[in-house]
C-alpha cells in the first residue's frame, strides 16, 4: 500500500470528510475536514493497519489565515507515514475533536499543541499545558504571540530597555 | 613529651575558610546538556573529588554550592529560587553555561527563557562555554575557592556576606 492508495481508499470511504489531496514536495498530504478526524483516524487505524500516530501538531498560517492541525498516522504493516491535515479558524479558541481515544500517543501531542497554538481538543482526558507554566498568558508558537515583558517579576527580555530583544 | 614545634597558630577566621574552601558540597542538580558534562566532571577522569568537591548531594539542606548548569526556563527560576533559599548559608552558586550566564542562543527570541540566572540568584562564578569542558568548571570550582579564601569567614557564617537576598 502506498499514499495514493491510502488516498483513494478513503476518499471512497468519506466523500465528505476528505477534502483534497496536496502534492507537495517531499511529501504529499491530505486536506480532512476538522469534523471526520475522528472516523477517519479510525478507519485507518482498523481498517487499513495503521497501528499508531507518529506526529501530530500544529501549524500557524497566518497569511491564509488558518490553524492547522497535522496528524501523522504510521504503520508498521506497510512501512508507511501518511499525513493529514485539517484546517481551522484562526481564532482564539478554535475546537476539534480529540483523538487521544484512538491513539494513545496522541495524549501528550495534543496538550502540546494546546500549549503551544491554542487549540481546544474537544474529549481529551487531561485538557492542561504540558509545557509551559500553568499560569502562563498566550500561546507562544502563534506567529502574533508577543513575548511578555515580566513574567511572575522576573524581566523576559534580554535587553531590558528594549522589549524586542535586539541587539544596541 | 611535647617537641616545641608542634604548636600551629592560625585564626578561627582561616581554619573555618580553609575547610569551607575545601569541603564544598553541589546540589545535584542539571537543568539540560551542561548537566552531562558537570556529570563528566564528577565522574573518573576528570574527578571533581581531588579538590573536595565531588559530593553531590540530593538535597538542598546538605549542600553549599549550587552548579546551575543548563537553561533557565521561566518556569524553572522560581524553583531555582526556592532551592537556593532553602541552602544553609553560607552558600555559593557557579553560573555554568552561555544559557544560565546570559541565556545562550535563547538570548533574542527565546520567550521562554531566563536571560541569566543571575536576575533569580546571585552568582559568584560565572563558567562560559556551550557547554563548557570538564577543565573549564574544574577552574570555575578552583577559582571559588580562592573567593571563599578572601571573604570573611566569620561574617558569612551570620549570612552577612550576601550581596542581595
Amino acid at each position: 500500500m502506498n499514499f495514493d492508495e491510502v488516498f483513494e481508499k478513503l476518499k471512497a470511504k468519506f466523500p465528505g470528510g476528505v477534502l483534497e489531496r496536496a502534492d507537495t514536495k517531499p511529501d504529499p498530504f491530505i486536506k480532512v475536514a476538522p469534523a471526520e478526524i475522528r472516523d477517519i483516524l479510525l478507519y485507518l487505524r482498523d481498517e487499513l493497519k495503521f497501528e499508531t500516530i507518529a506526529n501530530l501538531g500544529g501549524i500557524d498560517y497566518p497569511q491564509l489565515p488558518a490553524l492547522c492541525v497535522f496528524y501523522h498516522p504510521a504503520s508498521y504493516t506497510h512501512t508507511l507515514v501518511v499525513a493529514l491535515k485539517a484546517y481551522l479558524p484562526r481564532e482564539e479558541m478554535p475546537k476539534i475533536p480529540s483523538v487521544a481515544d484512538i491513539y494513545k500517543a496522541a495524549d501528550w501531542l495534543e496538550r502540546e499543541t494546546y500549549d503551544m497554538f491554542g487549540i481546544e481538543f474537544v474529549g481529551h482526558p487531561d485538557p492542561r499545558r504540558i509545557l509551559m507554566p500553568e499560569d502562563w498568558v498566550g500561546y507562544p508558537l502563534r506567529k502574533d504571540f508577543v513575548t511578555p515583558d515580566y513574567y511572575n517579576g522576573m524581566p523576559v527580555p534580554l535587553y531590558f530597555d528594549d522589549p524586542q530583544g535586539k541587539p544596541k | 613529651m611535647t617537641p616545641p614545634d608542634s604548636v600551629v597558630m592560625t585564626s578561627i577566621d582561616d581554619v573555618l575558610k580553609w575547610g569551607r574552601s575545601n569541603s564544598l558540597w553541589p546540589l545535584t542538580f542539571g537543568l539540560a546538556c551542561c548537566a552531562i558534562e558537570m556529570m563528566a566532571t564528577g565522574a573518573a577522569d576528570y574527578d571533581l573529588e581531588r579538590f573536595g568537591c565531588g559530593v553531590f548531594r540530593s538535597t538542598p539542606r546538605q549542600a553549599d554550592l549550587m552548579i546551575v548548569a543548563g537553561t533557565v526556563t521561566l518556569k524553572m527560576a522560581s524553583r531555582i529560587r526556592t532551592l537556593y533559599e532553602q541552602m544553609p548559608e553560607p552558600k555559593w552558586v557557579i553560573s555554568m553555561g552561555s544559557c544560565s550566564n546570559k541565556g545562550g542562543p535563547y538570548w533574542a527570541q527565546g520567550y521562554h527563557v531566563l536571560k541569566g540566572v543571575d536576575r533569580v540568584v546571585p552568582v559568584d562564578v560565572y563558567v562560559p562555554g556551550c557547554p563548557p569542558r570538564p577543565e573549564t568548571l574544574l577552574e570555575a570550582v578552583i577559582n571559588l575557592q580562592k573567593k571563599i579564601k578572601v571573604q570573611q569567614a566569620s561574617l558569612g557564617a551570620l549570612g552577612l556576606l550576601r550581596r542581595r537576598a
